[in-house]
């Protein structure tokens, strides 16, 4: 696994908040057994009554590698298919108010940061990115910090997460399997799976 | 000099000390590498991780304590193999195989069990208090009914559990809900948590845990805590969980999976010391005034966006600026205008279902409306038992003959109309009055499609007047 200390590249501004996954991937979309191919669907629902006029269909935006959003990005349903929709067509980081919780733990899995701005700083930058697209926008995971033309603000990410992404250990299960015996030793003292010692 | 490692104390809540008696060990990242009881797989979020598996060439570590099912593409009217929809056929054998190569029990439509996942965990006994449960889908919320800890994930994480028996997470905050008071009759725990989410917003929970409380929750059953608990994602928390007591023990007691005889009392014991104390600790407290709760329903497009049955629809000009945009979002989507009643709106299609009121009590309430009347003309009307045993308790009620007498569709058990997965869903800008969980643009199956959550009550009572109507007229 890599370690991801900064993403750097043009940005997408999708405005709005509480966007959920059912809007990011329509749920017809999960049938099937692999993520391959979701890269397309992306928002599709939103995009064809947008009649084109989606911020993912924007030429202006086209390329961009970080997708900036409001708050409560990626509530409702838990779908990894989400986040590995947007990795797909092109997406390796997200910027916005706030993220749901499942969203935000499936894009750890998936080694794509988020940052969390303050309210004002983040409509600074969608400002900014919005009247200047051709702009390089920098996630720096290490400084904490986003950098645009709108300056350099504080960013938030969970405390671990962070370290997670720095360390390149964001894939769980390999960490996970560290434990060793320690997995079976814990279920052993656990009630329920030794028919509730007395 | 080090701190002393103070034993948990007295005054710790229910999650702190399932966690604890979880927690393999503090990970690197800070992270608590937590031990998962009971996982519970199906079609949809498990080929995914079980190809993951096979790319780090890693067995299932506890196959045991995975369990599975199909819920989310199942047809309900005729579920003869091979299915009819290629795609979902592939999925069927595909969870088929997965199971079948790693020793995993699955309870497929031949079992007599299958059903919704959060419907079967319960039935079947296998969801107890102080468990660890996590699910490839967010409403494994659900379970919290019985004080278990239980979260949704995404498919890398259930590749995690299936490789580690183990997720990498972060401790949430607790905030305690104390639903005051006593319901007035016709409003549902759908209601309790409907107002719920609406008070508090819908990213209101992000970073805690609902833990639920208070004379409202304590006098509920376990299938009223189950629709609370299975709501808690569409706040925001990360998990939601009532305190296991007297009505969670009486309803596991004898169940297939539960523990029996001398080992079920000696888990009461257990059970009873994880309930949080009168005294207990919270990082935020909150009252609900269960006297004040009408029914409920959503006008918009979150679960957030809904009123009393007696109110109109609020004005985007008196919402704080922040949601300002949000509420004009839902009115152009919706096609409806502020300062309308929500009572009259016209409906095409009522679905009873779901892994939030897809149980035996939402169906004998919903029978009882039903008794009233008849489908009005033009609607399409459909209940959907949430298991097989339900739909084996309803018929055994003779439940399904009501329905059917009234001119519902009875069907088959599954996900149905709640995500529309499979071929029930609406059609470009129909209306539907539904028991489900989310009213997001597009749930129910069309791009256009509109939804309307309120209590199975409420939906009957909808299904036959033809609009939305305050159920309390006809009970």
């Amino acid at each position: 696994m890599t370690a991801i200390d900064r993403i750097e590249g043009r940005a997408c501004v999708l405005r709005g908040n509480d966007i959920d996954t059912d809007r990011i991937i329509p749920a017809r979309f999960l049938r099937a057994i692999t993520f391959d191919g979701l890269g397309e669907h992306a928002f599709q629902d939103d995009r064809i009554q947008a009649k084109g006029d989606h911020p993912l269909d924007d030429e202006r935006f086209a390329g961009a590698s970080i997708l900036i959003v409001g708050a409560n990005f990626g509530c409702g349903s838990s779908r990894e298919h989400a986040p590995q929709a947007l990795m797909r067509s092109g997406f390796r980081a997200f910027i916005g108010e706030s993220f749901a919780e499942i969203f935000a733990g499936n894009c750890t899995a998936l080694g794509l940061p988020y940052a969390i701005l303050e309210a004002d700083d983040l409509a600074a930058l969608m400002d900014s990115v919005v009247l200047d697209p051709e702009q390089q926008v920098l996630i720096d995971l290490e400084a904490r910090t986003v950098t645009s033309r709108a300056g350099t603000v504080a960013a938030r990410l969970p405390a671990g997460v962070r370290r997670q992404l720095l360390e390149g250990s964001w894939n769980a299960t390999r960490v996970l399997l560290d434990a060793g015996d320690a997995i079976e030793a814990k279920a052993e003292r656990i009630p329920y799976l030794s028919d509730f010692p007395a | 000099m080090t701190k002393p490692t103070l034993p948990i104390s007295d005054s710790a809540n229910l999650l702190d000390k399932v966690w604890d008696t979880h927690a393999v060990r503090e990970l690197p990242s800070g992270q608590t590498q937590l031990f998962i009881g009971l996982h519970l797989i199906h079609e949809v979020t498990s080929p995914q991780a079980f190809a993951m598996l096979r790319e780090m060439k890693l067995p299932v570590r506890f196959p045991g304590r995975t369990l599975a099912t199909v819920d989310h593409i199942i047809p309900t009217l005729s579920q003869q193999r091979p299915l009819a929809d290629d795609l979902a056929e592939r999925m069927m054998g595909a969870i088929e195989k997965n199971c079948a190569e790693h020793g995993i029990r699955l309870l497929d439509t031949m079992s007599g069990q299958q059903g919704i996942v959060h419907v079967i965990g319960p039935e079947l006994g296998l969801t107890q208090p102080g468990m660890t449960i996590a699910c490839g889908d967010s409403h494994t919320s659900t379970h919290g009914a019985f004080g278990a800890v239980a979260f949704g994930i995404g498919a890398s994480q259930v590749r995690d559990v299936l490789a580690t028996q183990c997720l990498a997470l972060s401790k949430p905050r607790v905030r305690r809900i104390d639903v005051s008071g006593k319901l007035r009759p016709g409003v549902y725990a759908k209601d309790v948590i409907l107002a719920t989410i609406r008070q508090l917003g819908v990213k209101g929970g992000v970073g805690y845990a609902y833990e639920y409380g208070g004379p409202v929750l304590d006098a509920m059953s376990i299938e009223e805590r189950l629709t609370v608990c299975n709501m808690s994602i569409e706040g925001g928390a990360r998990c939601g969980y009532a305190n296991p007591d007297q009505t969670t023990f009486d309803y596991l007691r004898g169940r297939e999976y539960a523990p029996q005889g001398s080992s079920f009392d000696r888990a009461v014991g257990w059970w009873k010391s994880l309930a949080s104390p009168p005294d207990a600790r919270y990082d935020d407290r909150v009252e609900i005034d269960g006297n004040a709760i009408a029914p409920s329903v959503s006008w918009g497009i979150n679960p957030g966006q809904n009123i009393g049955i007696d109110e109109r629809l609020p004005s985007p000009a008196d919402a704080p600026a922040e949601e300002r945009a949000s509420l004009e979002e839902a009115y152009g989507y919706m096609s409806l205008k502020p300062g309308d009643p929500i009572a009259g709106t016209p409906i095409q299609v009522a679905f009873i279902g779901s892994c939030t009121n897809g149980r035996i009590s939402d169906l004998r309430e919903a029978a009882r409306v039903a008794r009233t009347g008849r489908v009005a003309p033009r609607v399409k009307a459909l209940v959907v038992p949430g298991s097989q045993a339900v739909a084996r308790q309803a018929e055994a009620e003779g439940l399904h003959e009501i329905f059917r007498a009234a001119g519902f569709e009875w069907r088959l058990a599954g996900c149905s109309m709640c995500l529309a997965m499979n071929p029930d869903k609406l059609v470009d800008r129909e209306i539907c009055a539904s028991s489900s969980n989310r009213n997001f643009k597009g749930r129910q199956g069309s791009p256009t499609g509109r939804t309307l959550l309120m209590s199975p009550a409420m939906v009957a009572a909808a299904a036959i007047a033809g609009h939305v109507v305050d159920v309390r007229e006809v009970l």
